[in-house]
């Protein structure tokens, strides 16, 4: 039962942190058709971000994570501008190819600016040591990742469901061009929600510092755990997205706690299988 | 004679011709590697043996349309059963090793067709990268069999033909890989203009109308995913005997985007494009590798972005179309 416990409350925390980082990968695939193998470098820009703030400089932890998500998101404009525009509506293998150079290219300058040493974002009083639940005590971080996990998942809910940005940004991943004849301003749609993808893959990597270390080889380490969770969940769909975080984070906590011998084995089974059975994804729609 | 029977003679007398150049091109290109680089037949053989890979990658993505990030998985087979087969089973006979790495490369081939080719796009991607991390996983795990981190070692292959021995300046193995690359090459070039080639190509544009034709999509992927592990077989294989040790690298995600970045920067679908690519590859990789350990990685990744927006059919393919640009000009 103590066993369970840990596991499901690791598990809910790290698919949290999986789900802030992925659903920004998830929104601009579903939105743009790009294959991004770059997002996990931005997650990885917002970690440097914050520990360079935080150890450096001695800002506050809140202070850090506000300089990081709007410094990625300053970095990222002029990539989106001068690279990514330029690969909008282009084959596959280009866009993987292309966003594997800039992958490849931020984990060389980071290696060089910061080193190849694993870099770490101190908590705050606050976030460290323990709750009581009562039956159980649990660390205030994981508790931290799951409801910043939660209100993430709430706050994007109401803004696609709920605003009218978010009726002209369904709009556009519906039929962009359907959606520009009537109106919509798709570059600016593109460009905000490329902003906020950006913005929260910062934050994710923030948070998720204790769970995925910040080092150079980051991007390329997990970007395919990212994809995965993307490609699991159904491109452009928050609830697939949420779900898929779940199920692969429960089963990557559980196979890491009980197998660990296996590495991740059954990450990648369950993930094929899930694949063969939904070829698009758990939330994944026709097209 | 009509004029359409002397056009099509001419073409094939033009497409034959290519195949003579070409085959002069890389024994030439070989001959000169040999007199560049004497001290280092061991890179000149492992660009060999990618180059095999890049070309097993190339039938199914250039010629097939499939995007795969685990092509490795095919390689990586080849090499561990030419590896076990010496290791474990005592047959050390180059030539029976790489038939070895051909079987077990094709049956990985038939493997991971099999998974890939049930979805499309993104999906096919990440199933391709969940099929290597996978089989990285169980060669990590059957250590008793791979050696799993520390490598597969103990592979002493035989002489050639009982006559060339594998030593250590590595002329055999060199000259072993250019005859087997020219063989494999020779094939390819019969396989991709065979009405099977045609065919594949036609899946690649439009598997809608090939399904309307008739034919079966599906079951011609998958015969050319076995193919093209048979071909990365000979890759994996030609990797073991030369280097008597298979490592866990030769399986991994990192091979495997190498290998695509290699095929796209030569240009996809075309056998010329494949080479090219990986030559130009492992030799800036060994160069600024060399030169700045530091800087290699963005360095790869500059010429990457430059490649997609300068380059976008590949150095090969850019090259070719300003070439008949320029002839057609003249005709």
């Amino acid at each position: 039962m103590q066993t369970f416990f840990s596991i499901a409350i690791d598990a809910f925390a790290y698919g949290m942190v999986l789900f802030v980082i992925s659903i920004g990968l998830s929104i601009t695939m579903g939105l743009m058709r790009v294959v991004n193998l770059a997002h996990g470098a931005f997650a990885m820009i917002g970690g440097y971000i914050a520990s360079f703030a935080a150890q450096d400089l001695g800002l506050g932890y809140a202070a850090a994570v506000l300089l990081a998500v709007f410094g990625t998101v300053v970095i990222s404009i002029p990539i989106e501008r001068l690279l990514y525009r330029r690969i909008y509506g282009a084959p596959e293998l280009t866009q993987v190819l292309m966003t594997i150079g800039i992958t490849f290219c931020i984990i060389g300058i980071a290696n060089y600016v910061f080193g190849p040493t694993l870099k770490t974002v101190p908590l705050p009083p606050a976030l460290q040591g323990s709750a009581d639940l009562g039956f159980r005590s649990i660390a205030v971080h994981r508790l931290f990742a799951i409801v910043c996990g939660l209100a993430v998942a709430g706050a994007l809910w109401y803004a696609i469901e709920k605003t009218a940005f978010g009726v002209k940004l369904r709009a556009s991943v519906d039929n962009a061009a359907m959606a520009a004849a009537l109106g919509v301003r798709t570059e600016i749609i593109y460009a905000v929600s490329f902003a906020v993808a950006v913005g929260l893959a910062a934050f994710g990597g923030v948070l998720g510092a204790e769970l995925l270390p910040v080092e150079p080889y980051y991007a390329l380490r997990y970007m395919v755990t990212f994809l995965v969770v993307v490609s699991v969940g159904g491109a452009g769909s928050i609830p697939g997205a949420l779900l898929a975080c779940l199920v692969l984070g429960g089963i990557d906590t559980t196979g890491r706690y009980l197998m660990p011998e296996f590495g991740e084995f059954f990450f990648y089974l369950a993930v094929i299988a899930i694949i063969c059975i939904f070829p698009r994804g758990l939330a994944g729609r026709a097209r | 004679m009509n004029t359409e029977t002397v056009a099509t003679t001419a073409r094939q007398n033009r497409t034959i011709g290519r195949d003579l150049i070409g085959i002069g091109a890389i024994i030439a290109a070989a001959a000169i590697g040999y007199l560049l680089f004497p001290d280092n037949l061991a890179l000149l053989t492992r660009i060999i043996a990618i180059a095999l890979l890049v070309l097993s990658l190339d039938l199914v993505t250039g010629y097939c349309g499939v995007a795969t990030l685990g092509h490795a998985a095919l390689f990586g087979s080849g090499a561990y059963a030419a590896g076990i087969a010496a290791a474990h089973y005592g047959i050390t006979d180059p030539l029976l090793m790489t038939l070895a790495g051909i079987l077990c490369g094709a049956i990985a081939g038939l493997v991971c067709g099999l998974i890939i080719l049930r979805a499309h796009g993104l999906p096919q991607l990440v199933l391709s990268i969940s099929l290597i991390y996978l089989f990285h996983e169980f060669a990590n795990k059957a250590s008793s069999w791979t050696g799993g981190s520390d490598g597969l070692s103990g592979i002493s292959p035989d002489p050639l033909f009982g006559r060339f021995e594998f030593d250590l300046w590595g002329q055999t193995a060199y000259v072993f890989g250019v005859v087997l690359l020219l063989a494999v090459f020779i094939l390819l070039r019969f396989l991709v203009r065979s009405p099977f080639g045609m065919l594949c190509r036609g899946i690649k544009e439009d598997p809608l109308r090939i399904m309307a034709m008739g034919a079966s999509p599906k079951i011609a992927l998958i015969k050319m995913y076995v193919i093209s592990g048979a071909v990365a077989g000979v890759g994996g294989a030609l990797n073991a005997i030369s280097t008597q040790v298979v490592g866990l690298d030769s399986l991994s995600f990192t091979q495997s985007a190498e290998s695509l970045v290699m095929l796209v920067l030569g240009g996809t679908g075309s056998l010329f494009g494949a080479l090219t690519g990986t030559v130009v590859f492992m030799l800036f990789e060994d160069y600024v590798s060399a030169a700045n350990p530091f800087h290699w990685l963005t360095m790869v990744g500059a010429l990457l972005i430059a490649v997609v927006l300068f380059a976008p059919k590949g150095l090969y393919g850019t090259a070719a179309a300003f070439v008949t640009g320029r002839l057609e000009k003249r005709t």
